[in-house]
C-alpha cells in the first residue's frame, strides 16, 4: 500500500464495539507528520478508546488504523512505533528515573554507553538533570508528569500519543507543563496525539482539534476554527459559551437572511443557507451587542438579570421574553446597563454562525449554556 | 498528672484482655517449654529437678541434626513446589472477571473449612495400592501392576503441597492484583514482550508477595507432623515428627521441649527476616 505522503496515522471507518454498545462509530481522519492533533470531548465520548487503539492496547472492531501507510491491525503495542504518555504515569515504582527512561531501550538492546548518551538526554530535555537516581516515590506530579514523557519519546517515536496527561496537576502547573509540552513537541518535530476534556487546554495547544461525542467526531479543524465556526450545537456548545438560538429563514435580497426566532427577528450571514428552512445559530458572547434603542433588522428583547465579574471581562445575562438566557461579555470600563433594564440584541450577521443540524445523530442536548448553573445560584442568592 | 493516669487507665482497659490472652496462652506454655527442656527426665514420662542440660547434650550427640536438615529440605521443596502451583494460580486469579474473582478466592479457602486430618484421609484413598487411582490405571491397562504411591516421600511432598498451598497463593494473588494494568501496558509501550513484562515489571513488583507466600509456607512446613505420620507412614523422621514423639511415645519431655525451642528459634529468624524485607512492600 503506498503510504500518503506526510500522514503518518490514517483512522478509515473506525468503529469499536464493547459487548453491544458502540463506543467509537465510524471515525475518519488523517494526522500529518509533526502535527499537534487533539482528541477533545466529554467523558465517555470514546476519545481515550481512540487514543488506545492507535496505541494498540485495544483492538479495532470495524475499519483500519494505518500508521504510516501499514495496516497496524495485527500488530501489538511493542511493534508499533508509538510510545503513550499514560494519565496516572504509569512509571515503574520499582526502577529510578534513570531506569524507567532507559526501559524502552533495554527492550531494543541498545548498548550501555548510547543508552546512558540517550537517557541523559532525555533528562536534560526534560529539565530533569541530577534527577536519574531518585525514585519515582521521590518526584513531584510535574517531575513524574516529565519522566514519563522522557520515557516515552527516548524511544523516538513516530507518534507520541499523550491520555490526559496534566488531568492530575495542578492549574498553574497544568498551565506551565502545556506550554513545555508544546515547546518540547515543536523542537522534536514529533507528531502529538493529545486526549483532553479541557477546552482550553485544547485551544492553547494544538494545531487541529477533533471534538468528539458519542463515539463520532463532530468537527475537526483548527483552533480558531472551531472556535469561530462551530459546526454543530454540540461543539459550538462545548468549546467556550454560546448563545443558541433556532429559527426559520427568510431570504432577503441583499445576500443577507433573516431569521425568525420565537424570540424575534435576527440577521444572519446567509451564504449555503436555503429559503425557509430550521437552523440553528450560535453567536458568541464576545460578539453579542446591546443596544438601548432598536437596532434595524433586528427585533430580540431582553432584560438585563445581572452582571458577572470574571476578571478580563464582564458578562451580562439577559433574560427573553421566553425564558431563554443569553450571555453577552463586555468590556469592564464600558458603561453597564441597569439590572431590570430593557434592553435590544444585536450581532453583526457575519458572526452569527449556522450550525449544521444533524438528524442522524441524537445528541444529549445541553441545551442552556455551560455556566447556567452557575448563573442560577447567583440569580438565587442576589 | 490527675489525666495522664487516667489516660493510662485507659489504655490498661483497651489492651488488657489482649495482654491477658498473650499471658496465658503465649508466653507462659513458652516459659513452660524452656523450664522443662532444662529439667530431667523421669522413668514414666514426667519431669522433675535437678535442672539438667541433659537434653542439650543428647541432642548434639544423637543424629538430630540429619532429621532437622531432612526436615528443612523438606520445606523448602515444599515452599518452592507452593510457589511455582501458586503463582500462576494467583495470576488467573488476580486477572479474573470481577464476577468469577471471589468465587475462585473462596475456592482457595474452602479446604480451610474441612479438618486436615480429613482431608489426607481423602489423598489416602485415592494413592493407596488398591486406591481410586491405581484401580483406575490398572482398569486402562495403562500399568499391569499398581503402583505404591502411599507412604513414599513423593506421597508427604504431594500432601505437604496441598496443605500449604492457599498460604502461598493468598499472598501472591495480594500483590499480583495490587500492581497497576497500566504499568503492564507501559511496560508492552516500551516494546517489552510478554516474558520481559512479567521479568521486569511483574516479578520485581510481587517480590513482596513472593517472600511473605514462601514464609507463610515454609514455616509451617517444618512442624507439620501429621502429614508425613500419615501420607509418609513414619518411614521418613522429620523434626515434627521427632517432637511429637518425644511427648507422646518416647517419653521424653525434656528432649522434646529443647527440640520444640530450636524449632521456635528458627522460625522467629525466619519471621524477622520477613518483617524486614516485608518492608519493601512501602516502595511499591
Amino acid at each position: 500500500m503506498q503510504a500518503d505522503k506526510g500522514i503518518v496515522v490514517k483512522m478509515i471507518d473506525v468503529v469499536k464495539n464493547y459487548g453491544a454498545n458502540r463506543v467509537v462509530k465510524k471515525v475518519n481522519f488523517d494526522i500529518s507528520e509533526g502535527e499537534f492533533l487533539t482528541l477533545l470531548g466529554p467523558s465517555g465520548c470514546g476519545k481515550t478508546t481512540t487514543l488506545r487503539m492507535i496505541a494498540g492496547f485495544e483492538t479495532v472492531t470495524e475499519g483500519k488504523i494505518l500508521l504510516h501507510g501499514e495496516n497496524v491491525e495485527n500488530k501489538k503495542p511493542n511493534e508499533r512505533d508509538v510510545n503513550t504518555v499514560f494519565q496516572n504515569y504509569a512509571l515503574f515504582p520499582h526502577m529510578n528515573v534513570e531506569d524507567n527512561i532507559a526501559f524502552g531501550l533495554v527492550e531494543k538492546k541498545i548498548p550501555k554507553a548510547e543508552r546512558t548518551e540517550r537517557v541523559n538526554e532525555m533528562l536534560a530535555l526534560v529539565r530533569l538533570e541530577g534527577m536519574g537516581k531518585r525514585m519515582p516515590s521521590q518526584l513531584s506530579g510535574g517531575q513524574k508528569q516529565r519522566v514519563a514523557i522522557a520515557r516515552a519519546l527516548v524511544n523516538r517515536p513516530k507518534v507520541l500519543l499523550l491520555d490526559e496527561p496534566l488531568g492530575a496537576l495542578d492549574l498553574k502547573l497544568r498551565k506551565q507543563m502545556q506550554s513545555e509540552l508544546k515547546h518540547l513537541q515543536q523542537k522534536l518535530g514529533i507528531t502529538f496525539v493529545y486526549v483532553t476534556h479541557d477546552q482550553e487546554e485544547a485551544l492553547t495547544m494544538s494545531d487541529r482539534i477533533a471534538v468528539m461525542n458519542n463515539g463520532i467526531i463532530e468537527q475537526i479543524d483548527t483552533p480558531k476554527e472551531v472556535y469561530n465556526h462551530p459546526a454543530t450545537k454540540f461543539v459550538a456548545d462545548f468549546i467556550g459559551e454560546s448563545n443558541i438560538l433556532e429559527g426559520y429563514t427568510e431570504k432577503m435580497e441583499n445576500g443577507k437572511m433573516r431569521v425568525l426566532f420565537e424570540e424575534g427577528k435576527a440577521l444572519i450571514h446567509g451564504e449555503g443557507v436555503g429559503d425557509d428552512e430550521i437552523i440553528c445559530i450560535c453567536v458568541r458572547p464576545e460578539n453579542l451587542r446591546l443596544s438601548k434603542t432598536p437596532v434595524e433588522g433586528f427585533s430580540i428583547n431582553g432584560k438585563v438579570i445581572e452582571h458577572i465579574f470574571t476578571g478580563s471581562a464582564i458578562k451580562t445575562v439577559i433574560e427573553l421574553v421566553n425564558g431563554h438566557r443569553l450571555t453577552a461579555s463586555v468590556n469592564p470600563e464600558a458603561e453597564l446597563f441597569d439590572v431590570g433594564e430593557s434592553v435590544h440584541i444585536y450581532w453583526t450577521p457575519e458572526r452569527a454562525v449556522v450550525l449544521k443540524t444533524q438528524e442522524d445523530t441524537v445528541y444529549d442536548v445541553i441545551e442552556t449554556n455551560p455556566n447556567q448553573a452557575i448563573i442560577d445560584s447567583l440569580t438565587k442568592e442576589g | 498528672m490527675v489525666q495522664r493516669l487516667r489516660r493510662s487507665a485507659a489504655s490498661v482497659v483497651m489492651i488488657g484482655p489482649t495482654l491477658v490472652w498473650l499471658l496465658v496462652f503465649l508466653l507462659a506454655p513458652l516459659v513452660i517449654v524452656v523450664g522443662i527442656s532444662f529439667l530431667s527426665k523421669t522413668p514414666y514420662g514426667g519431669v522433675s529437678l535437678p535442672f539438667s542440660l541433659e537434653a542439650y547434650s543428647s541432642m548434639v550427640k544423637a543424629d538430630y541434626a540429619k532429621i532437622l536438615g531432612r526436615s528443612i529440605w523438606l520445606s523448602a521443596k515444599t515452599t518452592v513446589l507452593c510457589l511455582l502451583f501458586g503463582y500462576p494460580l494467583a495470576a488467573v486469579i488476580a486477572r479474573s472477571s470481577k464476577k468469577v474473582k471471589p468465587w475462585l478466592v473462596l475456592l482457595i479457602m474452602l479446604p480451610f473449612w474441612i479438618n486436615s486430618m480429613i482431608r489426607l484421609y481423602g489423598w489416602m484413598t485415592l494413592l493407596r495400592t488398591e486406591g481410586i487411582i491405581n484401580n483406575i490405571l490398572v482398569g486402562l491397562g495403562i500399568i499391569d501392576s499398581p503402583l505404591s504411591m502411599l507412604y513414599t516421600d513423593g506421597a508427604v511432598l504431594l500432601g505437604m503441597v496441598y496443605e500449604l498451598l492457599p498460604f502461598a497463593v493468598l499472598p501472591l494473588y495480594t500483590s499480583i492484583e495490587k500492581i497497576d494494568p497500566s504499568l503492564i501496558e507501559a511496560a508492552g509501550d516500551l516494546g517489552a514482550k510478554k516474558h520481559r513484562i512479567f521479568l521486569r515489571v511483574i516479578l520485581p513488583l510481587t517480590m513482596p508477595g513472593v517472600f511473605a507466600g514462601s514464609i507463610q509456607t515454609f514455616i509451617p512446613a517444618l512442624g507439620l507432623f501429621y502429614v508425613s505420620d500419615m501420607l509418609g507412614g513414619g518411614s521418613s523422621m522429620y523434626i515434627g515428627n521427632l517432637i511429637k514423639n518425644q511427648f507422646l511415645s518416647a517419653r521424653n519431655w525434656p528432649l522434646g521441649a529443647a527440640l520444640a525451642l530450636i524449632l521456635i528459634i528458627i522460625t522467629i529468624i525466619l519471621m524477622r527476616l520477613y518483617t524486614k524485607v516485608g518492608k519493601l512492600d512501602d516502595m511499591v
